[in-house]
């Protein structure tokens, strides 16, 4: 369980960016943080992987204060965090990267099972580098894989969706609806999308820096997309677009 | 053999103890072992110090291994080797090159390395270059000439990953129609090192193609100069890029220049000097790795 006890971050040229939010993350559910585009969700989801230090509020992850460990800290006891842009390593193998997520060597099958949940095949992609010869999909999908390799029990996923082309985009809900299914641990995603925000336990709505409003998704969604005009023939339908 | 030669050979050959196949082992100067086979002739040149090496046409498969080591400080090694490449041969030639100074007196080894390959051959050229010991200053300066004919290929693997005080590495390279030449280099230096790499490489034939890739890590107060020349006389593919991370206050210097002298010559440069992204390390932070761990990660594989 995580509880974030009223956040509180300014920049440095002291614009208020979140504003006293506190809210909790259930044990084994899936809490979908959505909201406008500026309204501070990823500053929200860097502060709890220890990327953005808070101005003033406390973490609380399993009874313990995070608050104060540092990225790598955090990472060791169980936090994990896809980033919206994934970054790009020269040099850096594919097999590499995720042995470093799976914090040690991983034999072909093993490296296999975890980039097929990904829907991507190991042989192809072990030897590649994580540069700019991948698509914005593929990389994608290799940072998804990277978080679920670690096996924590807080995952963060930060926009997934964003870059992505369409195609991608439906296998890629695919791959969070099976995680939903097999769900060992916590698991907060930042996402605009209809299709993840259906799959959530809980929806929060962060509005200019403020939690508006949070619920059991069956509640909250409706309201979100009661006015929302999506393209009808379009799978990525978003609220706040 | 002494033991400071073997040591140097584990690093700049994968020495186990013996060698297969042809092999000439250079020790201060001197010959230390040489071995032909069937189908790869080493003689010694008459005119200068070193080597001929003749790999005959046809040549399927063999590893010829020509490391050159010095044990000791106050030693000034020239070395001019040929390495004749016949027709449709298809070999790999490790050419690693250590110096170990032991002492305040200075070392150096130059090696001016020549390849000729005829219609068809194809070679893949490993060449490592390492410095140890606590002595004098250590030198390598290699100078690489080829000439391809047509629809040779070479692949050159070449890398430094440190203890070279001072190293000027120049590479010449001449191809025909249909030729390719691939170039992998990597550099390391850390403290006061300095770096000199050079490319000039004329496409003359109809169809050739050259790929020159280097990528360079420059630590502690260390120095790197890249300079890159291809030029297009033909209808031909040119391509080089240069990346290289700076970290404390080392410098890199980097002068790419393309010429085309024909309508079909089609030539790119890619180059960026950068330090470490603050969004790399960060990454793999999140993935348990302290910082240093994963500077050290990122640098690794960058020159891997």
């Amino acid at each position: 369980m995580l509880k974030l006890q009223h956040i509180t971050w300014q920049t440095p040229d002291g614009v208020q960016v979140l504003k006293d939010v506190s809210l909790t993350v259930p044990e084994n559910k899936l809490v979908v943080i959505t909201g406008p585009n500026g309204g501070g969700k990823t500053t929200l989801a860097k502060i709890v992987a220890g990327l953005v230090s808070p101005t003033s509020g406390r973490l609380i992850l399993d009874g313990q204060d995070i608050t104060d460990l540092d990225v790598t800290q955090r990472a060791r006891i169980g936090v994990s965090f896809a980033f919206q842009q994934p970054v790009r390593f020269k040099g850096l193998t594919v097999r590499q990267l995720m042995e470093l997520a799976a914090g040690g060597q991983q034999h072909e099958e093993s490296l296999c099972a975890m980039l097929s949940r990904v829907g991507l095949c190991a042989r192809e992609y072990i030897d590649r580098e994580v540069n700019a010869t991948l698509s914005g999909g593929e990389i994608k999908r290799i940072e998804i894989a990277t978080v679920l390799a670690r096996h924590t029990k807080l995952s963060i996923f930060d926009e997934p969706e964003a870059g992505i082309d369409l195609w991608s985009f439906t296998n890629l809900i695919d791959v969070f609806e099976d995680m939903r299914r097999s769900l060992k641990g916590t698991l907060v995603i930042i996402s605009h999308q209809e299709r993840i925000l259906s799959i959530a336990d809980e929806i929060a709505v962060i509005s200019g820096g403020a939690l508006e409003h949070m619920g059991p998704a069956a509640d909250v969604l409706p309201r979100l997309l009661a006015g929302e005009k999506g393209c009808p023939a379009c799978l990525k339908r978003e609220v706040f677009a | 053999m002494k033991a400071v030669t073997e040591n140097l050979l584990k690093i700049v050959s994968d020495w186990s103890g013996v060698f297969q196949g042809a092999y000439n082992v250079r020790e201060d100067g001197q010959c230390a072992g040489r071995q032909s086979t069937e189908h790869v002739k080493i003689d010694a040149k008459t005119d200068h110090p070193g080597l001929i090496i003749r790999v005959l046409p046809g040549t399927k498969g063999e590893v010829v291994n020509i490391p050159a080591l010095i044990t000791h400080s106050d030693v000034d090694d020239l070395v001019y080797n040929d390495f004749l490449v016949g027709e449709n041969a298809d070999v790999t030639i490790v050419a690693g090159c250590g110096v170990h100074t032991d002492a305040h007196a200075e070392s150096r080894h130059n090696g001016i390395h020549r390849f000729f390959l005829s219609r068809g051959a194809k070679v893949r050229y490993l060449e490592k270059h390492i410095g140890t010991g606590e002595g004098g200053k250590r030198s390598i300066d290699p100078v690489t000439e080829i000439e391809l004919d047509e629809d040779a290929m070479m692949e050159m693997d070449t890398s430094q990953l440190g203890g070279v005080d001072c190293s000027k590495r120049l590479t010449k390279a001449k191809l025909a129609a249909g030729a390719k030449l691939v170039v992998r280099e990597r550099l390391l230096t850390d403290g006061e090192e300095k770096a000199d790499t050079d490319f000039m490489v004329e496409l003359n034939g109809a169809g050739s193609g050259a790929d020159i890739i280097s990528r360079s890590v420059a630590k502690g107060r260390s120095y790197q100069t890249y300079r890159s020349r291809i030029v297009g006389n033909a209808p031909c593919a040119g391509h080089s890029e240069c990346d290289a991370i700076i970290a404390d206050e080392g410098r890199v210097d980097a002068a790419p220049e393309l010429t085309a002298n024909h309508g079909d010559a089609e030539l790119i440069h890619e180059a960026a000097i950068g330090k470490i992204a603050g969004e790399q390390i960060l990454k793999l932070r999140t993935l348990g790795l302290t910082e240093e761990e994963a500077e050290k990660k990122i640098v690794e594989g960058f020159l891997s």
